[in-house]
């Protein structure tokens, strides 16, 4: 008999908000020394009461029109209790009877094609702070610092069969969520949990169900479902053990899951809506608002960098970060030139940025200084490696582009006559070299042309430079 | 006379009840668990009446948590009166003038109890018109900082001074702050006693409901007889919303953070278990216990969504009164009199005597005790019922 495997996720996903869902700490709090980013309310003191961070909401709707979902009318918090010391007030603020969205879908493609997976469910929640065992006192410790931090728990209908189209639809909700600045969905910004279960193909049935908690790494998620399915075919197929439901935790290291035997799958969390949070109206107006404000789609940024005459390869590269796409769309309608702005920013900003050992989602700098630059260059007004030392001055150390032109001394850089003035110099004050080369020694060239080099301090174009000496050795012959 | 958690500071104008943070007091709402707990931030209601000029003169204590019926069961000791009866303390020091008036938290009633045994005055606000901010929660959906005072004034002037929006309370209404002087007169008002919960009060109770009716009378109010069907119903939803949310906020006192902590435990669940076994007394742990079973699978559409059911309901009820009468006027309590109890008894005792308390903090409609009875009024017609109180103070003083 031929078994499929029936696999429902569970994915939480931290969101890029400023600060923390339900008090003013900063948010991606993860971050920091252990208990910095925490306040007498996402401490659970008594007296403090939650206000609903708006932009949370927003974020939420927001996932749910990607997902196409329907928004909620009338969405509100619930509190769901249990103990945990990572909990400081016992209880975590999350969406129970009225989650924000619900009936969305999503389309995955892997090598077998592409499949609608459903989505139940998208509901908003606190996160929980972390235990940080410290081996040499024996004792744990508790963070607070996530706690608070806002999260989006995607619930997806059991609609997946393979690991590849669970790996396609994390990597997908990745993509989009980033590229509509949802989330940063940084490691471990984003944890799955993972139901599982098999039955004969075509049966509609359902198999005795798993679920393994908490993982966060996109490979270990697909080894536990690789594991977890064939632990479950063994037990139908070859009777190796009983199945039962419960929840299970993958070890990374050993390679297999474990039965977590703890109160959680028998867990009473006595569900009821939070008081202090007054139910969520949505109306037209606040719904129109949010999609107004959505960020264009990678398909509609690729369409729109197509008929501005950009290459494949330009498109793929600045559609894979949003940030990039903000810059190149500022420098566009600041005048700049697509072709010549997508350079800059691809070749040259990634060009530094490698340098430094960073990528490219991590470039940070003001359109306007860029856009500057480039307009220096195109003007004539430096050269293409002058530019790039300025730009590198403004990504590192903050230089403003006119300013640093001016404090070193590049902006006679460019200007052919003065580069001429530094070769008539070089040669005349090295007459044996220029003999030697007119002489037919061609090696002399290049003392020539480092001597004009070091003159310039090195911020000469080598091509101008090149040129230059050719010409007035020419002269000389 | 009572013990305080704080003495009561000389030339001081107004007590604070030891369920509401004052920054530079230990608050530990009457209870073990929060010992030593001091607060990082005074609550708004403070900050608010010190902003205006108001000086605090200490804190009084409550039954823990505020729970029982006149803060007989606190960590800090009961407050009892001359006769040996119970008494709450910031009504016994309103009415021995030692402080001029008081914040108190009313969740079940207690401080409306406390002013009609002790002759002063009390209002809990409309919900959602003085801030929670700073009070230790239990009861989050119908708990109320109100104010205490010997006069009708003089709780108008305190109630002015801390009620407005906060931005720190999701629940607090827009209106940035409250005149609480109504224009309407007393001589055009109308009045209904209520039958259900008049009917239901001892004779001693029952004849104060009865003089202030006739001193309404004589000041030209129309007083007549009204009917709440679901008044028992509203005093079980109450206490099932109180319980409910009652066991999950105290369920922060863990042990682990602050407040509290069992000298005896081994391990997680132990820490836990002893440090709340030790620090709760009986009736929270029975409100807890309550509370826990109202909130559990199978139990929350029977017990806690019915409750919320209920609530609307007894909203609805009132609010067709209120087409009509301008204030309900019933007893505050049951007795004239409360002796100290045994605390077993004392979840039943505060389920009985929450039967005349329990609509204001259900449907969050105003009520001002005076003259030991209690008026309740339409949501934001606090001015009005204080009017009310100001004419009975002048009827009785001709
Ligand atoms: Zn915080």
């Amino acid at each position: 008999m031929r078994y499929e495997a029936v696999i429902g996720l569970e994915t939480h996903v931290e969101l890029a908000t400023k600060s923390k869902i339900f008090c003013s700490c900063g948010g991606h709090s993860a971050k920091g020394e252990p208990n910095t980013r925490v306040c007498p309310a996402c401490a659970g003191m008594p007296g403090m009461l939650p206000v609903t961070n708006k932009r949370v909401v927003e974020l939420a709707m927001r996932a749910g029109l990607l997902l196409n979902c329907q928004i909620s009318r009338y969405t509100t918090f619930d509190k769901k209790s249990y103990y945990y010391p990572d909990l400081p007030c016992s209880y975590q603020i999350t969406q129970w009877f009225h989650p924000i969205c619900r009936e969305g879908s999503v389309e995955v493609t892997t090598k077998d094609g592409a499949r609608t997976i459903g989505i139940k469910q998208i509901h908003m929640e606190e996160d929980a702070g972390k235990l940080v065992h410290d081996d040499w006192t024996e004792t744990t410790l508790v963070d607070f610092n996530r706690t608070s931090v806002p999260l989006i728990e995607i619930v997806s209908k059991p609609d997946f069969r393979t690991a590849d189209e669970v790996m396609a639809y994390l990597e997908k909700l990745k993509t989009m969520f980033r590229f509509a600045n949802i989330s940063e969905c940084e490691e471990g910004a984003m944890r799955c949990d993972v139901n599982i279960s098999i039955r004969p193909e075509g049966s509609e049935e359902l198999g005795v169900r798993t679920e393994i908690k908490n993982m966060s790494s996109l490979s270990s998620i697909r080894r536990a479902i690789q594991y977890e399915t064939a632990r479950h075919l063994d037990a139908v197929e070859r009777g190796t053990e009983t199945l039962v439901q419960e929840t299970r935790r993958w070890d990374d290291v050993k390679g297999r899951t474990f039965s977590m035997r703890n109160k959680e799958t028998a867990a009473d969390y006595r569900y009821f809506p939070d008081p202090n949070l007054m139910p969520i109206l949505i109306g037209d107006d606040w719904l129109r608002r949010v999609k107004d404000e959505m960020p264009a789609s990678v398909e509609e940024k690729t369409a729109e960098y197509q008929s501005k005459g950009l290459s494949a390869k330009e498109i793929a590269s600045l559609t894979a970060e949003r940030v990039l796409c903000d810059l190149f769309d500022a420098l566009i309608s600041s005048g700049r030139e697509p072709k010549e702005a997508a350079s800059w920013i691809l070749t040259e900003c990634g060009g530094i940025l490698r340098k430094h050992g960073q990528v490219m989602g991590e470039l940070d700098i003001a359109p306007e200084k860029l856009s500057r630059i480039m307009e220096k260059v195109s003007g004539n007004e430096i050269n293409r490696a002058a530019g790039r030392k300025v730009l590198e001055a403004v990504l590192y150390e903050g230089a403003d582009p006119d300013e640093y032109c001016e404090a070193h001394d590049l902006s006679a850089q460019g200007d052919a006559d003065a580069v001429r003035q530094v070769v008539l110099k070089v040669l005349d004050n090295t007459p044996a070299a220029v003999r030697d080369y007119l002489g037919g020694k061609k090696k002399a060239f290049q003392a020539l042309f480092g001597g004009c080099m070091k003159e310039l301090k090195g911020n000469g174009d080598p091509q101008v430079i090149r040129a230059l000496l050719e010409e007035e050795l020419a002269k000389r012959s | 006379m009572g013990q305080f958690v704080t003495e009561i500071r000389p030339g001081g104008a107004i007590a604070v009840d030891d369920t509401i943070q004052v920054k530079g007091y230990e608050t530990k709402a009457g209870s073990r668990i929060l010992e030593g707990f001091q607060p990082l931030f005074g609550a708004e209601a403070v900050e608010r009446l010190e902003k205006a000029g108001y000086e605090i003169a200490g804190k009084t204590a409550v039954g823990e948590f505020g729970l029982d019926l006149l803060g007989e069961f606190s960590h800090s000791g009961a407050t009892l009166g001359a006769s040996g009866g119970l008494r709450g303390a910031a009504a016994e020091l309103a009415a021995a003038g030692t402080v001029k008036g008081a914040l108190c938290a009313d969740l079940n009633g207690a401080p409306r109890r406390a002013a009609a045994l002790s002759g002063v005055g009390f209002v809990k606000p409309t919900y959602g018109t003085v801030s929670r901010y700073g009070l230790i929660p239990c009861a989050c959906s119908g708990e109320q900082i109100g104010v205490m005072a010997k006069s009708a004034g003089d709780m108008r002037g305190l109630l002015e001074a801390v009620a407005g929006h906060d931005p720190k309370d999701g629940t607090s209404l827009p209106t940035e702050s409250y005149d609480y002087a109504d224009g309407k007169a007393v001589s055009e008002m109308r009045v209904g006693v209520v039958k259900e919960l008049t009917d239901a009060a001892s004779d001693g109770a029952r004849a104060k409901v009865q003089a202030q009716a006739d001193a309404l009378r004589g000041l030209g109010v129309a007083v007549g007889e009204v009917s709440l069907p679901l008044a028992d119903a509203a005093r079980t939803a109450w206490n099932i919303l109180l319980c409910a949310e009652t066991c999950n906020n105290l369920s922060r006192y863990d042990g682990v953070k602050f407040g509290y902590r069992s000298p005896d435990y081994r391990n997680i669940d132990e820490l836990y278990v002893n440090s709340r076994t030790e620090g709760f007394n009986f009736l929270t742990k029975a409100v807890i216990l309550y509370g826990s079973d109202v909130l559990s699978k199978g139990r929350y559409f029977a017990c806690y969504d019915k409750a919320l059911k209920v609530r609307r309901l007894v909203w609805e009820q009132s609010k067709a009164l209120f087409e009509n009468y301008d204030a309900l006027l019933c007893p505050a309590c049951g007795k004239t009199e409360y002796q100290p109890y045994d605390i077993k008894e004392a979840f039943g005792a505060v389920f009985a005597e929450s039967f005349y308390t329990a609509i204001p903090n259900l449907t969050g409609f105003p009520s001002v005790v005076c003259g030991g009875v209690q008026l309740i009024g339409d949501a934001l017609q606090d001015g009005r019922l204080l009017n009310l109180a100001e004419a009975l103070e002048g009827g009785a003083a001709k």
